[in-house]
């Protein structure tokens, strides 16, 4: 068995002042050339976990435990050089909102070239490559777009330079924090199909962060389903689309509406409001809202447990179908 | 809104930029000159001539005559006083009987120096106070810089200019404003410690709002989502804080410098006079107290026409700044 | 955007929050009182009165603040010179509020031509420095308190047109707003459930920052000796005639000079913590 590419374990993230728990305590792996899929409301923690690999959480938010283990470092407590050379080079982020991520004031062509001036010399070559990677995630007239600002592109071409920046030095692992989310469908089919191509092309790891199960389906190998701060799920994509373990789980695929199914029934949603991460106390954080619960659940938090392949972290499994 | 975009809107909803409207308000701003100054009954103006018939020639009280529009009705008056003013008649001084246009034209390169050394020094000072307060938001360095720049708004400049005249001349014994004034191609050491604590006052007017926005600025920029991309790419921490944040949180700050540069005019008139400089200033004030009103209606007027350019000026900076706007 | 007029109750609660907004209150609180005090001529010494007898002294405990030169108390003239700075300043800015925020709203709910016309005006007056354009103003008004007043009103009115202005514009285009035009409601029950409650925020805050200029306006004018007229004691001129004597008499420069400071602080301390109070996005920067 391979070495994961990453490894976190107990991740804990809190607010400095005040704290609350944010995340829990969330633990997985990605091997190399894998992508995972994280699944969960606003407020499970998903973006921040994505944020924390490459420090960058907000001010006031920090990581509370737990340690992420990336070529033999801990990156909670790498120096800030050490992490200045991984990101960009090593790690790559694309985030969610293309409108407001880019440097407003800054051509786009100086923008790029700041990924490679950052990790290795500039030289003649370097537009070349940067002109060729634009080519390469589709943005048409690609000298002219050099020399372009941000506000001169749409949200899904701005996307596409994101990627581009991303992948520009090869990265071993691509994160991504809905980078769909801000676009149109259509635009966004585009998008996951230009990632997914780039992933086979460069066997790059990568972890996407979704709210949209739909999306995940046909892009990551496995899947990790957080909810208030904790992971209450995760497997390959298989076996958690066809099994779902967690009550969770199985009412986020129930609410997806069928292409198939034309009863025209009402589609069911989940009970309830998504929990708050710090107001959990030493229980199963979905028990209000499930239909399993009993006062097992209330009593003591579930842990993960299980294989790579499947693992789960409740009392009362769905059960094998 | 964000500070950027907020001045951003300012100065493009004021209509300085389009030419028409810079028309407009220039013609504006002489109706209401004209009419400030119209309350001075006529009798005292013509009164005046009677009086210090002696010191102008008759071309010139005859050239004043027009310029005052003097037995025609109001609005030929001022048709009168705008031909005049155009063609470069400001009028005469009734008690030199220098024309008031060559009296300006020696007095401005003064004030001009003066606000540009004022703000020159208002922006460092208010830049560094201001970047050094954001670092740290909340701390103690941060309540100091703030609390500079409180005290830079509310001690008043007369007071500070009182001051520092006091203490340098009494205690320390040197006061080159004492010596007459030199210019600056004549003696330009001299000169510019004769400006030095003049533009030092003026500059601590400035600092302080300047301070405020540039910490207002580069707070609210730090925390853009581009900031974090731009980590996340692995651009190192001076980099991002020259190319990324500052650059971002620029137009703000230019904008409250082209603002300030302008109040700086209105400001020289208490430092001129405090520091004996011959600014325009001093000259409105002079014209003020000796019932010159030519004087005074020209010298406001060049003022308002010097504050607009000004306006127009950073205008067109903070175009070049901003690839945001387009022409 | 706000819908309903914000409670009274709420703004002061938040207020209460800021100590730098508590500490402004208390030195804009301390200054008024002062004020009160020679306005009822409760004063220990008469300002005008001259003990020449006694003159140049440092601060004593029969002059609390030193005397001048001619032997005036220098503590009860500070007193006498803060009411009058405040009558002045209080009378502006009220006549520049009002007639401000009236055309101001008025503009911007009745655009088109109408707006266009205010909007100049305000440009205009904009243009000048405000000292000189009050110089100006007093100059040929003359220099009685009121034509002060009316002076320095003159350059704070196009600050609230401007801010009364902008909030109107903004909310006459929201959605909700024209729901309620279409339906036919009154223009008059728009501007008050509408719009008067986001522009009251703005326009109490500049009310208070628009205060502290005028004060340094009108102490500037009177430094200038285009105020208050000696021998009567206005804070501006009490600077103006401690200037040959500051260095043998520091108190005479120090106090009036602390006065205008502490009420200019207050003032902008107050402002400052308006604005965070009547803030929906409440941040504390």
């Amino acid at each position: 068995m391979s070495k994961p590419l990453l490894s976190v374990s107990g991740l804990g993230i809190s607010t400095v002042q005040d704290p609350r728990t944010l995340v829990n305590s969330v633990s997985f792996e990605i091997m190399p050339g894998e992508a995972v899929g994280v699944v969960g409301e606003s407020g499970s923690g998903k973006t921040l976990t994505a944020l924390s690999i490459l420090g960058l959480l907000p001010r006031g938010v920090s990581v509370a435990g737990g340690s992420i283990v990336f070529n033999n470092i801990d990156l909670t407590k790498a120096s800030p050089e050490m992490m200045r050379n991984l990101r960009g080079s090593d790690i790559s982020m694309v985030y969610q909102d293309p409108m407001t991520a880019l440097n407003p004031v800054m051509k786009l062509g100086r923008q790029l070239l700041e990924v490679i001036e950052s990790h290795e010399k500039l030289d003649n070559g370097s537009v070349a490559r940067v002109e060729a990677a634009l080519r390469e995630v589709g943005i048409p007239q690609v000298e002219r777009a050099m020399e372009s600002y941000p506000h001169e592109f749409s949200g899904g071409m701005r996307q596409r330079v994101m990627i581009a920046m991303a992948l520009l030095l090869s990265p071993k692992l691509l994160i991504a924090d809905e980078p769909t989310t801000a676009l149109d469908v259509t635009i966004q089919q585009q998008i996951l199909a230009l990632v997914s191509e780039q992933r086979r092309k460069r066997d790059m790891s990568m972890l996407w962060i979704t709210h949209d199960l739909g999306v995940v389906a046909n892009l990551v190998d496995r899947l990790i389903v957080m909810y208030a701060g904790n992971i209450v799920e995760a497997g390959t994509v298989q076996e958690i689309f066809t099994n779902p373990q967690h009550p969770y789980t199985h009412g986020l695929l129930s609410s997806l509406p069928s292409r198939t199914d034309k009863s025209r029934k009402r589609l069911t949603s989940i009970p309830g409001v998504p929990q708050k991460p710090w107001l959990v106390g030493n229980t199963c954080a979905f028990a209000p809202r499930c239909f399993k619960a009993t006062a097992e659940c209330t009593a003591s938090a579930p842990k993960l447990v299980g294989t790579l392949e499947k693992s789960v972290a409740c009392f009362h499994p769905m059960g094998d179908k | 809104m964000s500070v950027g975009e907020r001045t951003s809107r300012i100065l493009l909803s004021t209509p300085v930029l389009r030419i028409g409207s810079i028309f407009t308000t220039l013609f504006g701003i002489s109706i209401f000159v004209f009419l400030v100054l119209r309350v001075i009954p006529g009798d005292s103006i013509v009164g005046a001539f009677g009086i210090e018939t002696g010191v102008l020639t008759p071309e010139q009280i005859a050239q004043l005559k027009i310029y005052y529009g003097i037995d025609k009705s109001l609005p030929m008056q001022y048709i009168s006083w705008m031909q005049s003013f155009l063609t470069g008649n400001m009028g005469y001084s009734y008690s030199t009987g220098i024309s008031i246009a060559s009296l300006t034209a020696k007095a401005l390169p003064v004030t001009i120096e003066l606000a540009l050394i004022g703000t020159i020094l208002g922006v460092v000072m208010g830049i560094a106070v201001g970047t050094f307060s954001a670092r740290k938001p909340g701390s103690i360095r941060d309540f100091a810089g703030q609390l500079f720049g409180l005290m830079a708004l509310a001690v008043p400049g007369f007071v500070l200019s009182t001051t520092i005249v006091t203490i340098m001349a009494n205690k320390f014994h040197y006061f080159p404003n004492g010596y007459e004034f030199v210019r600056l191609w004549e003696d330009p050491w001299m000169n510019l410690q004769q400006m030095l604590f003049p533009g030092l006052v003026l500059g601590i007017a400035v600092a302080a709002p300047v301070m405020r926005t540039t910490r207002s600025a580069l707070l609210e920029t730090v925390d853009k989502d581009f900031v974090r991309t731009a980590i996340g790419k692995g651009v190192n921490s001076r980099k991002v804080q020259t190319r990324h944040i500052l650059r971002n949180s620029l137009i703000p700050i230019v904008t409250m410098t082209g603002i300030q540069f302008g109040y700086l005019l209105g400001g020289a008139v208490i430092v001129e006079n405090i520091f004996s400089l011959p600014g325009m200033g001093r000259q409105v004030l002079y014209a003020i107290t000796k019932r010159e009103y030519a004087t005074v209606q020209s010298s406001v007027m060049v003022f308002a026409i010097l504050f607009i350019t000004i306006n127009v000026i950073t205008d067109l900076i903070y175009r070049k700044i901003d690839p945001r706007i387009k022409q | 955007m706000k819908r309903s007029p914000l409670k009274p109750k709420g703004g002061l609660y938040y207020y209460m929050q800021s100590t730098s907004g508590i500490v402004g209150a208390l030195l804009l609180l301390f200054m008024v009182i002062v004020s009160i005090c020679a306005v009822f001529g409760w004063l220990p010494h008469d300002p005008l009165e001259q003990n020449v007898e006694f003159a140049m002294q440092g601060p004593s405990t029969t002059f609390w603040f030193g005397t001048d030169e001619f032997g005036r108390d220098i503590f009860s003239r500070s007193l006498d010179g803060m009411r009058r700075s405040l009558t002045v300043s209080v009378s502006a800015v009220s006549i520049a509020a009002t007639i401000g925020v009236t055309l101001g709203i008025l503009s911007g709910y009745l655009g088109r031509w109408f707006d266009q016309l205010i909007v100049r005006l305000s440009d205009v007056i904009f243009a000048f420095p405000a000292i000189l354009l009050a110089l100006a103003i007093v100059s040929t008004l003359g220099n009685s308190w009121y034509q002060t007043s009316l002076a320095i009103a003159v350059v704070y009115t196009p600050i609230f047109i401007r801010v009364a202005r902008g909030p109107v514009l903004t909310v006459k285009e929201m959605d909700y707003v024209k729901v309620t035009r279409i339906l036919g409601f009154s223009s008059l029950r728009i501007l008050r459930k509408h719009i008067l409650p986001n522009v009251t925020a703005p326009i109490v805050v500049q009310v208070a920052l628009s205060l502290s200029w005028a004060i340094l306006t009108e102490s500037g004018l009177s430094f200038l000796g285009l105020g208050t007229q000696p021998p009567n004691a206005s804070l501006g001129l009490m600077v103006s005639e401690a200037q040959p004597i500051a260095a043998f008499a520091w108190w005479a420069l120090f106090f009036p000079s602390a006065f205008i400071t502490i009420v200019v602080v207050g003032l902008n301390l107050v402002g400052d913590g308006l604005r965070d109070a009547l803030d929906p996005a409440r941040r504390s920067s």
